[in-house]
């Protein structure tokens, strides 16, 4: 990230179209990533939003964080309630009901729970039907708003409530489900990865995202203090880290064709984002080993497909 | 249905909007999550140099800008994460513990 | 001048939604509701009306598309049976808490499992609680006009909810019969071409739909949904008689055949009660007092409408196409006789499952039970409910 984009922090437009007085925990990275992602869309948008934190957080009655028209429906279907909403806008613009002068972009919300698990049917449907709007999937790697349990974006060796590290297990046994993959899958236009630590990275992702003819895919690193047992100000710390070690690599697939939008020069071992957080903290020496391994084999595989 | 609402109790169901809609964006503003915090974010104006990252990086939008154009927290919501302590560029900012 | 055409039940619903003018349809195909979906399919494939088809992945996802649609003021459609409503559950009943004016097909089948694609009222049973407006029509003349009052009625600004349209699936929906099609001029003069939300996801206004109920305002909020459903017979009744005006056919909550002096009556519901018919005028001829009740509107329930039709009844015997294990009749009967609790003189309710999985209920199948009903009246005592045609 060139040093002229942090010092233009104080250049981004200062409309907040998530009101503050929203119940997230201190430090919540899904929040700031949602923060963000709406300063660079603006406020011609209409959002679907799967229950999960990011819903409960935002709509408890009879407060809402919303500035915008935002719905929630159920667990599984922002996918599908987003299409809804972008055909209905569609044939009302057609027929003279809708204004038609305004550019309103729509936006489904959804953590990984509702996206790589239960919304998993629901968003390839959406994305195969070729609708035009955004989906964005902040990751915490969990069910968080139920308690800490496992869902299948949970990494390799994380303990959750439901795949916790014991006397017999290390943790979650499974890789981590690549969701972006499976998104380029559907031969999207537009995907990409994000991380609230690099917020001029996050954002013009989200411009071109929401700009997009068609769907577009993006997929957000979302540190969990709560979850993650990591400190409510080490959050933008661990994102970074995520990045630095190729944990999470920042990429984006423009019509099948990838890149890199940040290669750090040289990875740092695994271990310095390990340690700063609780769920990895039952960890021996070799399965950090593995980890590095498979983080940094995952790593390769995509710089490979960028020099394509 | 108005809003602020002083008290959920005296919420009537013939007073709810129609589908329980909430009509009043950003009501949430009426919530002051201030009084969550331990810690309160206190910001050397002397070093401050005005980039804006502890405003881009608060999950939730407690920092503004001032007339001076300092970066400031806004108390009334501000949950003392330290998240703006921790990531700003000059350390111009510390965490005091809040005392009631 | 309407005509009269010979056409199959499912296409002529399929001409009831094009001539109101919908705006989006999202459907998932499921036997035996295809036919109605395949032809909507072709009419907005053909330009003959404005709207936007979503083929959707799943019945769960049809009705959240449907969510997504009628939220942003669209007037929406969609269609499913047995399974895909099963599957819908968790949506069908959040459509109402959004008061989301949903007209949706319901092609009565049998609820998995055994497996089983024919007939009955299982399903519909299924949903009773979802709080959606419900009515069961009996013939394709009633399953089209009934599409058309269906948007009238939930788009009116005093009720803004969802309706379920229930017709009998391969019996109903596959039969081919004379319907009497209105022209699209004469549909405008009843049903506005345009549908005005209340309440709208538009940036002009932006609202929160979808908020946490948390428990202190929850009940609130049930109630408000309790009351606006009950309301809603006042309108549904209304908008029944302009249409009956306009056109001359006329829907009632509770129909009544041959109940003038009738002193055991069969109550039915679904399109079996033509059947019913039939054995009325053959018990009649036999010199009995019988009667037929027909129950048209299930939800809500029409309490008024079909005590006026009891008051001179001994004996109820219920015909139920759906059952509910365990308790103590089928779902319609408990409904019947929880209604006549407080009525008095006591009647009799007689309570029979019949038809599951489209099995025939034939003449001498509704003489049997009104036979049994005439048994019970005389003895006093009507329990418990008993299987009609079951080997064994």
């Amino acid at each position: 990230m060139e040093k002229y984009n942090i010092y233009a922090a104080k250049l981004l437009p200062k409309r907040e179209i998530l009101s503050p007085g929203h119940r997230a925990c201190q430090g919540c990275g899904e929040l700031l990533a949602v923060r963000q992602v709406l300063k660079a869309i603006g406020p011609d948008v209409i959002i679907a939003n799967a229950t999960g934190c990011l819903e409960i957080v935002t709509s408890s009655f009879p407060d809402t964080a919303w500035t915008v028209p935002w719905i929630h429906v159920a667990f599984e279907n922002a996918a599908a309630v987003a299409s809804g909403i972008e055909s209905a806008l569609k044939v009302l613009k057609r027929k003279g009901r809708y204004p038609s002068d305004r550019d309103i972009k729509i936006v489904a919300f959804a953590g990984d729970g509702g996206t790589a698990d239960i919304g998993m049917q629901a968003l390839s449907g959406a994305l195969e039907r070729f609708h035009n709007f955004m989906y964005v999937c902040y990751d915490n790697e969990a069910y968080m708003n139920t308690g800490i349990q496992r869902s299948s974006s949970t990494p390799f060796c994380a303990t959750t409530t439901t795949s916790p590290a014991g006397k017999k297990s290390f943790g979650q046994k499974t890789n981590k489900k690549n969701l972006p993959e499976i998104a380029v899958a559907h031969g999207i236009p537009y995907v990409a990865t994000a991380c609230p630590s690099y917020p001029f990275d996050l954002m013009e992702k989200a411009t071109k995202g929401v700009n997009t003819e068609g769907p577009a895919y993006l997929h957000i690193f979302s540190p969990c203090p709560t979850g993650w047992r990591s400190l409510p100000d080490d959050s933008i710390e661990i994102g970074r880290l995520a990045i630095e070690t190729g944990v999470f690599p920042l990429y984006e697939v423009v019509n099948g064709k990838y890149k890199m939008t940040y290669k750090p020069l040289k990875l740092k071992h695994v271990s310095e984002y390990l340690k700063k957080q609780g769920r990895f903290k039952h960890l021996t020496g070799e399965l950090i080993e593995e980890i590095e391994k498979r983080v940094k084999e995952n790593y390769n595989k995509l710089v490979k497909k960028c020099e394509i | 249905m108005k809003w602020p609402v002083k008290n959920i109790q005296e919420i009537k169901w013939q007073d709810l909007e129609i589908g329980m809609a909430i009509t009043e964006p950003g009501s949430s503003r009426f919530y002051k999550t201030g009084d969550w915090r331990s810690l309160r974010p206190v910001v050397d104006k002397k070093r401050c140099i005005k980039c804006g990252l502890c405003y881009i990086f608060c999950p939730d939008a407690a920092i503004y800008e001032d007339d001076e154009g300092y970066f400031v927290a806004n108390l009334e919501y501000c949950k003392g994460c330290g998240i703006c302590a921790k990531e700003c560029y000059v350390q111009c900012i510390s965490m005091v513990e809040e005392v009631v | 001048m309407s005509k009269r055409v010979g056409i199959e039940v499912s296409l002529s619903v399929s001409e009831a939604v094009k001539l109101a003018n919908v705006d989006c349809i999202a459907a998932y195909p499921i036997t035996p509701q295809t036919h109605i979906v395949e032809h909507l399919s072709e009419i907005v494939a053909n330009g003959e009306v404005d709207a936007e088809f979503i083929p959707v992945e799943s019945e769960h996802s049809a009705m959240s598309v449907c969510c997504g649609c009628s939220a942003a003021g669209a007037r929406t459609y969609t269609a499913t049976s047995s399974q895909g409503l099963a599957l819908m559950n968790e949506i069908v009943f959040i459509v109402p808490s959004l008061r989301l004016p949903i007209v949706m097909t319901v092609a009565d089948r049998s609820l998995s499992g055994p497996i089983s694609i024919w007939n009955d009222h299982t399903d519909a049973m299924s949903v009773r609680d979802c709080g959606w407006i419900q009515f069961f029509v009996e013939n394709g003349q009633e399953a089209f006009d009934a599409h058309l009052t269906a948007f009238k009625i939930a788009e009116d600004k005093r009720v803004l909810l969802p309706v379920m349209v229930h017709m009998d699936g391969f019996i109903l929906t596959h039969m081919i019969e004379p319907i009497e099609f209105l022209e699209q001029d004469e549909v405008d003069k009843f049903l506005s071409k345009n549908y005005t939300p209340a309440i709208q996801l538009n940036p002009e206004k932006p609202v929160t739909m979808g908020a946490v109920g948390i428990p202190e305002i929850y009940t609130e909020a049930k109630k408000a949904h309790d009351v606006v459903l009950h309301e809603s017979k006042k309108v549904i009744i209304e908008v029944w008689n302009e249409f009956a005006e306009l056109f001359g056919r006329r829907f009632k909550p509770v129909e009544t055949y041959k109940m003038e002096d009738a002193e055991i009556a069969l109550l039915t519901m679904g399109s079996y009660g033509e059947t019913a018919q039939i054995a009325i005028d053959e018990l009649r001829k036999e010199g009995e007092k019988a009667g037929l009740i027909k129950l048209r509107l299930w939800r809500p329930f029409p309490l008024e409408e079909f005590l006026d039709t009891v008051s001179n009844v001994k004996g109820v015997g219920v015909v139920d196409r759906a059952i509910t294990y365990g308790t103590t009749g089928g779902p319609l009967a408990i409904e019947i006789r929880n209604a006549l609790y407080d009525v008095e003189p006591r009647k009799v309710v007689t309570d029979f499952i019949a038809g599951l999985a489209g099995r025939d209920v034939t003449i001498n199948d509704f003489k049997y039970m009104y036979q049994k009903t005439k048994e019970a009246v005389k003895s006093g005592k009507a329990l418990p409910y008993q299987f009609i045609g079951v080997r064994g």
